[in-house]
């Protein structure tokens, strides 16, 4: 607690909101133990939450589930846990419009669900199940469709959301083709919960294809990979998924999924299988494996994300290999190799200088072709000792818009860019 | 003028030449006679001198944009040719506190790139540089100036194309595309240029440049990219894009579908939609609309046909084959009279001109109209033509309806003459109650066209004070003198008090000598 006891702020906060306990060590944030959880079960008293723990110059981190609460830094302090779970409601879909608009605590799976009874989907994949389309717009998770249709920024359309002084706005609205005012909700996707806190949210949806195919074929090097992945891009196909899997023995597939027709995927695929040329397959049901971070199932493993444009895909992939294998660090590599987006999972039992000299060197790459690489998770002592987030070249602006928003840094302090 | 949005005047006689009278969001002539002397001698000692305009008639010239009957003329114009001399000059209007407004082409239809009395206009066409086409990257990098439809141009050889197309694309410029987030016919399949700009190089409203997102995408960071691609030019000026190449498709097809009414047409498009189709566009246009179009390129679409909609299928071709047997029943389903199918690139052609020349094509059948821009949900198509309907006959005025039906963004032309007592101002009121219905029904009072001074009166219609106190937030960030584009978007500034990079206190790390680690 930074200025009050917990008594008294446990005061303030039941005032705000019926649901307050005192945290227990299962909720601390990515190490950070936390003084309170509050659970407010409507906008309005998010904002309460927000106004008391303003008045008694508290910090607050918001959660959904938790499934993605140790991605980024620790926050310098959590004083407060603002849990949305009980904001989980799908508050309506309107089919003939293809749109959902949801409460931030909605698990994504419930809003698929929802969405599915109409044929419908909202076209994100969810890299860590369980969590809530809160913490997928504060992560800005994404998958393998994400060639096809894009991320959260692409399917957004509506946000509402509480600033840190407890003011309640919206931006966007219900309709896809909408530019009147600042696309905000923009801003806060992928923001970590440092600039205001998302309560409810309205995204365009697609129909669920009648099929889908995955065709595969394995690589040998980092060139193999690349021509592959250049060869179905600039092809006619459009491909839903282009994906990368560079295995910890080396070995390599290449994956694209085809989503449309029943004929028309038929099609595509043997036109897809011509152009990865030999030992292809093609099947109905995802490889295993698809679409999961390569570090979720090894505690303690370190979950980089590696980005570049299409044609440094080769020497992204080189670098991070050979960077690893000099520092003896067991690699997995999977990701959208059709996004230039690539995840890597550097093993448990890799020292902190052993990740720290993978992350220096690939980073260097990436930057070289105009990506970025991104520590996303990994354990406190490679956090501690690493620099997380990278450089990023338009700071300056963003740390004028964290203290328009949250000018004293009550938002998951700490936890993004820069030190935000 | 108060009320008055989206006049198009290329048909006849303007409502009028004066300014508006909301100074506050144009200036005076006059103010800061001294700063815009030194921003004046700053741009001079930097480019040619047919760079730098002040002679009062030719600024006259760049007294308007596409939206005509809004008119100031600006205190000085610059036509800079690199990014560093449009920063320089950018930093000598921070220096002096003179506004600036940028302006691509000037086919903007919402006053967007109106000028201020007191302020500079800097024009971009002087930079048109395609810079890079990366084939291998699926990416363009090009300058603000670039007109949209050259980038397509440039990228057909590769077998790629730029996928944004408002209807303007042959004219309007990249940057000038970015401020306004613009839309066109192919949204609806492909989304809108936010969907298609992965980087800037952005000049703040200080004059500093920085690089936002790039060739790959989710970098680390806000997404300030997202905020600044439809900010209408009030968060800086961006002096270079990165956009995506779309490859171009295996197989188009487009048809022209006639029905006898706009419900007929309406309920083909929800049957098309509902099937899972999603086609490149779907338009719509009435029978006032065709009558125009036919009246200006003869576009020969079907007799007597109430409504008409446009349909384009584009993908792999298996994929298409399916949709169009499944568009041809929906249509046959819900009363169309007549298909035809494009056969050729000239056909198709055809068909495209009725519907892309429906702007200008009115004023074949009325001297002034004004070209409304509002948002529906896609459902509430009938009825809310239908209230149309009965705004036009209940008031006399007639509205030709022209619309991207696929996603609910109308355009109606709300024909008048203006030569006539009371005309403009019965259409003005016709045109604001469509926006009205497009607010009660759950849309938005602008899809593609922007708010600009146009709208500026119809955002809190819209939005609380506190979205669009929030808003303005941003705009605090990155426009603190409020010197980029002001008066436009919202209808009242906001105070931002601090001054940007003086932070309250030390950075926590760096007070604990972290920061430096990171």
């Amino acid at each position: 607690m930074t200025t009050i006891d917990l008594d008294t702020a446990r005061t303030r906060l039941s005032d705000a909101c019926s649901d307050v306990t005192d945290a227990t060590p299962a909720d601390a944030v990515d190490g950070v133990p936390a003084g309170l959880v509050a659970r407010p079960e409507s906008t309005e008293e998010t904002a309460a939450v927000l106004r008391a723990a303003a008045a008694a110059g508290l910090t607050v981190v918001p959660r959904g589930r938790g499934t993605k609460l140790s991605w980024g830094r620790p926050p310098e302090s959590a004083d407060v846990v603002l849990d949305l779970s009980r904001m989980d409601q799908v508050l309506d879909h309107a089919a003939g419009d293809l749109i959902v608009d949801t409460q931030a605590g909605a698990l994504l799976s419930d809003v698929q669900q929802t969405v599915g009874s109409a044929g419908q989907r909202l076209a994100l994949d969810e890299p860590v199940a369980g969590g809530t389309v809160g913490g997928m717009l504060a992560t800005n998770a994404s998958g393998p469709g994400r060639v096809a249709v894009g991320t959260a920024r692409d399917l957004l359309i509506g946000v509402t959301v509480v600033r840190a002084d407890g003011v309640v706005a919206k931006a966007g609205g219900r309709v896809v083709k909408n530019v009147a005012g600042y696309d905000l909700g923009k801003l806060v996707i992928g923001s970590f919960g440092t600039l205001v806190v998302v309560t409810q949210a309205v995204f365009r949806l697609h129909p669920v294809p009648a099929a889908r195919r995955f065709v595969s074929v394995p690589f040998g090097t980092p060139e193999d990979a690349s021509r592959l992945v250049q060869s179905v891009v600039h092809a006619q196909v459009v491909p839903a998924a282009v994906e990368v899997e560079w295995r910890v023995d080396g070995a390599g597939t290449v994956g694209v999924l085809l989503e449309g027709t029943p004929a028309g995927v038929e099609a595509r695929t043997t036109t897809t299988r011509r152009l990865l040329g030999a030992g292809t397959d093609a099947a109905e049901a995802a490889p295993p494996g698809w679409g999961v971070l390569p570090w979720t199932d090894e505690p303690g493993s370190t979950g980089l994300k590696l980005t570049c444009a299409l044609s440094g895909l080769a020497p992204v992939l080189t670098a991070v290999r050979r960077a690893a294998e000099d520092a003896g660090a067991a690699l997995t590599v999977r990701g959208s190799g059709g996004a230039g987006v690539l995840y890597a999972a550097l093993g448990a039992d890799a020292s902190v200088e052993a990740v720290a000299d993978v992350v220096a060197r690939t980073r260097s790459v990436c930057t070289e072709h105009g990506g970025a690489l991104v520590v996303v998770d990994g354990p406190p002592a490679v956090k501690a000792a690493v620099d997380t987030w990278g450089p990023v070249p338009a700071i300056d602006l963003m740390r004028r818009v964290k203290e328009q928003f949250d000018p004293e840094r009550r938002l998951a302090p700490g936890r993004f860019v820069g030190g935000i | 003028m108060s009320g008055t949005h989206g006049t198009e005047t290329t048909a006849g006689p303007v409502l009028g030449d004066t300014p508006p009278e909301a100074t506050s969001s144009t200036g005076e002539t006059g103010d800061n006679a001294a700063g815009i002397a030194a921003v004046g001698r700053v741009a001079r000692a930097l480019m040619p001198e047919t760079g730098v305009i002040a002679d009062p008639t030719q600024l006259r010239t760049y007294e308007c944009d596409g939206l005509a009957h809004y008119r100031v003329t600006p205190a000085l114009v610059v036509l800079p040719e690199t990014t560093e001399q449009l920063a320089a000059v950018v930093r000598a209007c921070s220096e002096h506190g003179v506004p600036f407004v940028a302006r691509g082409s000037g086919t903007g239809l919402s006053g967007g790139a109106l000028p201020r009395a007191d302020g500079v206009l800097l024009v971009t066409s002087r930079m048109r540089t395609i810079r890079e086409i990366r084939r291998a990257d699926q990416r363009a990098i090009v300058e603000p100036g670039v007109i949209n439809l050259d980038v397509t141009r440039a990228a057909t050889p590769e077998g790629y194309y730029y996928a944004p197309d408002p209807s303007s694309q042959q004219i309007c410029s990249i940057g000038g595309n970015l401020a306004e987030n613009s839309g066109g016919a192919h949204c609806l399949k492909y989304g809108f240029t936010s969907n298609h700009v992965l980087g800037t190089e952005l000049i703040t409203p200080q004059g500093d440049v920085v690089s936002l997102g790039g060739l790959a995408p989710d970098s680390p960071g806000y997404d300030l990219l997202g905020t600044v691609v439809g900010s209408e030019g009030t968060l800086g000026i961006a002096t270079t894009a990165t956009v995506r190449l779309v490859r171009l498709p295996e197989e188009v097809r487009t048809l022209l579908v006639g029905f006898h009414t706009t419900d007929d047409a309406g309920a083909a498009t929800s049957a098309i939609i509902s099937a899972g189709v999603l086609p490149a566009a779907i338009e719509m246009m009435d029978a006032l609309a065709i009558e125009a179009a036919e009246a200006a390129v003869h576009c020969n679409y079907p007799d007597g046909a109430g409504a008409v909609l446009v349909i384009e299928l584009d993908g792999a071709a298996a994929e298409v084959e399916h949709e169009y047997a499944l568009v041809e029943r929906f249509c046959q389903e819900n009363g169309s009279f007549e298909l035809r199918l494009a056969t050729d690139a000239m056909e198709r052609a055809l068909i495209w001109r009725g519907r892309k020349s429906a702007f200008a094509a009115v004023g074949r059948i009325s001297p002034d109209y004004i070209v409304q821009d509002g948002v529906i949900p896609r459902t509430a198509l009938p009825e809310v033509l239908r209230a149309i309907a009965e705004l036009s006959s209940s008031s006399g005025v007639r509205v030709a309806n022209v619309f991207h039906a696929g996603d609910g963004n109308l355009h109606p032309l709300v024909l008048f003459d203006g030569e006539k007592d009371g005309a403009s101002e019965a259409a003005e009121k016709v045109s604001g109650a469509i926006l009205d219905l497009c607010i009660t029904h759950g849309g938005a009072i602008t899809g593609e066209h922007g708010v600009g001074v146009d709208k500026a009166a119809y955002m809190p219609k819209m939005f609380t004070d506190d979205d669009l106190d929030t808003m303005q937030l941003v705009r605090c960030a990155f426009d603190p003198d409020n010197i980029s584009n002001p008066g436009k978007i919202f209808p009242t500034p906001r105070l931002c008090g601090e001054v940007p990079g003086k932070r309250k206190r030390a950075h926590p790390l760096v007070e604990a000598g972290l920061a430096d680690a990171f």
